[in-house]
């Protein structure tokens, strides 16, 4: 019974889902708009238990599966991002004629999978989280079935994301062999191991991370995230690009810290490396872009860099700095998509960087709210993104990985650049382009909230936020 | 050479040798023939290691489901083989490259397996040696693994609303069946009888 | 380790009769038969024509949707097999897990069934 209890916000989703697929399907296609409402009604259900139910580490299913501070706080954010996703999709989705019930029922069943992933405490329970979220997660990127990017962006995902599946089992298996569990204390327990056994399990640690890479769309795994972001429908890009990089990266992180401790040294050059190319190439390649949504791609590249570069540490501080991060790109890239699902011309949405031309003039409001988002993302002082990487930095310089920091500090610097010029654009360029005013108040309240998240005004909350990533970031240690 | 040794031969190499036509074979049909050949010898495999129940799996399943399914999709494109198959010596080196690298990998873990037998630690539910397979199976998956038990029923229903939602289309123009209103006609709404005069006709 | 394959023995004689006996027929008929293979001979018969098209007609996407729901019950069967096995030893609880997958499995029937995925129109 305390099992039970223990998943009860999983299983409020789960049996939510299942209620809403029936509703659905007796009901029809008009009742998406009631879906959605009730699937945000789940989440704030979820989370309120989840809040109730307090943060000291449980086990339960013979450990397979914990609850602690670390999960509350990732869970926390996924619900979020998944709430942000689903209120952006109202107009989008109706325009196109794919507000089909089905697609609340998915988004909570992927959240489902991520939620279970956050607290897989098994490699068993680890997979199959991961691919019950994956499964969801490839239907929905080849939703819009009638479009050829939407089917094109689908069977990417699904067949790159297929073959990390398969790296990751085979990890997975390498790792079962040599240390005879799946259970991340075992494995833990089970330490290095001596000589020719020990280079098997690295063997395997290192299919894992691969598969993790390509979950968080880290490099060299990351070719998928470009045509995925542009080809999906752009409401269920703003769900690919918050909720599941967390989950994922929830993911990376409990399972290196909690399953690896005495592999650590070894770990960390793979994690660095997957850090130091992620930053890099998301900082460059993003030059080049002229679809906003490819942009956000690469930008989503170069900030899963930075954040890994807080794991790299395998501190408690550099975990801190890795959940400050996440939940405060969670937001900007919320916000981001939530103007770019704004950015209206008379012939339909717009997807072209120039069109944002002199949106001061037109549209002052939006331009604020992207001009903030914008700055945050870049990482200028006093805004949200730049405590984020204040705190990662701060742990890589402790950890004496200072190299690390100087590649983090040059490549943020050359990211800049692509942010700015686009805050350049809205401000000092002529207007080329009409955008027509909002209509969806969902897109309205996102850009508002997160914006003014991001805003200076987050020194107020920045604290609770630090203090609630500390103690999840000790309750893994 | 005793029995055992004999079959597993028979038994490897038919899969090796059917792995290797199923993406030789010129035609896409004869690769899934091929592929249910390897299937089989994979099953023969399973059953000499002692996993009889996942020998029994991989025909029921593999065999009679997924490899019906590659054959209806297999049918269902429309390639010209002639063009398919002129890719074939560009992706060759890499191919290659790649199946060496997993080549190189299986050697050094079956390396490790036999210079030291005794550190492959010991499988985290020793199952009880008076069982069947399937007992054994049985006697876990659904009590101590009931987490992973119950997600992979999620992970069908995902796949199920999956399918239905990428490939179903309503056609029109078509007459579906509805029994309840086919059950409701009466002689009244059903026939209508004309008094037809004599040399007249309709 | 031995024993239990003894079981299978009659398959492994089965499957070695079967070998031997089908390349018997196909050996005998290669290296026996009279065979004067001509161009007429060996192309196809159609009505006296050449061949229009491809003997292979494309298959309907619907084939697929009826696979692949064939695959997802086909696999809840072979839950069901250890399942039907062991559960005298499995108790309640075992038999209340069970039933709560093929719920799970009744929500996706329902599902399919209402949304017309199992008419062929």
């Amino acid at each position: 019974m305390s099992d039970v209890l223990t998943v009860l916000p999983e299983l409020i989703l789960a049996v939510g889902a299942m209620g809403l697929l029936m509703i659905g399907v007796f009901s029809g296609d008009k009742s998406y708009g009631l879906l959605k409402w009730l699937a945000s009604g789940l989440f704030a259900v979820a989370f309120l238990v989840m809040i109730g139910s307090g943060a000291e580490q449980k086990l339960a299913f013979g450990g397979m599966f914990v609850t602690d501070a670390f999960a509350l706080f990732m869970k926390s954010v996924v619900l979020t991002g998944a709430v942000f996703a689903l209120g952006l999709s109202g107009q989008f989705m109706r325009e196109r004629g794919i507000a089909r019930f089905e697609y609340p029922v998915l988004v909570v069943l992927a959240v489902l999978g991520m939620m279970m992933m956050v607290s897989a405490n098994d490699m068993l329970a680890l997979y199959i989280g991961l691919e019950l979220q994956s499964l969801a997660l490839y239907v929905l990127a080849a939703f819009n079935r009638d479009k050829l990017r939407s089917t094109e962006a689908g069977l990417k995902y699904f067949v790159l994301g297929a073959l990390s599946s398969g790296m990751m089992l085979y990890g997975i298996s390498l790792i079962y062999g040599f240390t005879g569990s799946t259970s991340f204390a075992e494995i833990a327990a089970y330490g290095i191991g001596s000589g020719t056994n020990g280079l098997g399990l690295l063997f395997g640690l290192v299919f894992l991370i691969s598969g993790f890479a390509f979950k968080v769309s880290a490099v060299p795994f990351h070719m998928w995230a470009p045509d995925v972001y542009e080809g999906a429908p752009t409401p269920i890009t703003v769900f690919f690009g918050t909720a599941p990089k967390v989950a994922a990266m929830a993911l990376f992180v409990r399972a290196l810290i909690v399953s690896f401790p005495d592999l650590t040294q070894q770990w960390q050059q793979v994690v660095v490396f997957l850090s130091v190319a992620s930053m890099i190439l998301g900082a460059f390649a993003g030059l080049m872009q002229t679809n906003i949504k490819r942009l956000m791609a690469y930008s989503s590249i170069a900030h899963m860099g930075f954040a890994l570069a807080g794991l790299a540490t395998g501190t408690v501080d550099g975990v801190q700095g890795v959940l400050v991060y996440m939940a405060i790109y969670m937001l900007m890239t919320a916000g981001t998509f939530a103007v770019i699902l704004g950015m209206r011309r008379k012939d339909g949405l717009t997807e072209d960087i120039s069109d944002l031309a002199g949106l001061a003039k037109t549209r002052p409001a939006l331009a604020a709210i992207m001009a903030t988002l914008m700055f945050s993302l870049a990482g200028i002082p006093l805004l949200a993104g730049f405590f984020a990487k204040l705190y990662v930095f701060m742990a890589v310089v402790e950890a004496g990985m200072y190299w690390l920091a100087v590649v983090g500090f040059v490549t943020s610097t050359v990211a800049a650049v692509y942010y700015l010029r686009i805050v350049k654009l809205m401000y000092f360029d002529e207007p080329n382009e009409n955008i027509e005013p909002l209509k969806d108040r969902g897109i309205a309240y996102v850009g508002f909230v997160t914006a003014a998240l991001n805003s200076p005004l987050h020194l107020l909350l920045i604290w609770p936020l630090t203090l609630a990533a500390g103690l999840a970031a000790q309750s893994l240690f | 050479m005793s029995l055992t040794a004999l079959a597993f031969y028979l038994f490897a190499s038919i899969t090796v040798f059917s792995g290797f036509m199923v993406i030789a074979s010129k035609n896409p049909v004869h690769s899934v023939l091929f592929l249910i050949l390897a299937f089989f010898n994979a099953s023969g495999l399973f059953l000499l290691l002692g996993a009889e129940f996942l020998a029994m799996l991989l025909i029921i399943i593999y065999v009679g489901a997924v490899a019906v399914l590659f054959l209806f999709v297999v049918m269902m494109l429309d390639i010209n083989y002639t063009e398919m198959r002129e890719g074939f010596l560009q992706y060759l080196p890499i191919g290659a490259l790649i199946g060496l690298i997993v080549l190189v990998e299986l050697i050094m873990v079956v390396g490790v397996w036999q210079v030291a037998p005794e550190i492959i630690g010991t499988p985290a539910v020793a199952a009880a040696p008076d069982l069947t397979n399937t007992e054994a199976l049985g006697a876990v998956l659904y009590t101590q693994y009931i987490y992973a038990f119950q997600a992979a029923g999620i992970v069908l229903l995902i796949a199920m609303i999956g399918a239905i939602v990428l490939t179903l289309r309503t056609r029109e123009g078509v007459k579906r069946q509805n029994i309840s209103q086919q059950n409701r006609r009466t002689p009244q709404t059903a026939i209508e009888i004309k008094k037809v005069k004599v040399g007249e006709g309709l | 380790m031995e024993t239990f394959l003894l079981d299978y023995l009659p398959i492994l004689i089965f499957l070695g009769v079967a070998i031997a006996f089908s390349v018997v027929f196909v050996g005998a008929a290669w290296f026996l038969a009279e065979q004067h293979p001509d161009s007429e001979k060996v192309s196809a018969y159609e009505s006296g024509f050449e061949a229009f098209t491809d003997s292979r007609g494309q298959f309907d996407v619907r084939f697929y949707l009826v696979a692949i729901l064939f695959i997802i019950f086909d696999l809840e069967v072979a839950f069901l097999f250890p399942w039907a096995v062991s559960l005298g030893d499995l108790g309640m609880f075992g038999w209340w897990s069970m039933m709560i997958f093929l719920g799970v499995l009744t929500i996706g029937f329902v599902y399919e069934w209402k949304k017309g995925a199992l008419e062929w129109e």
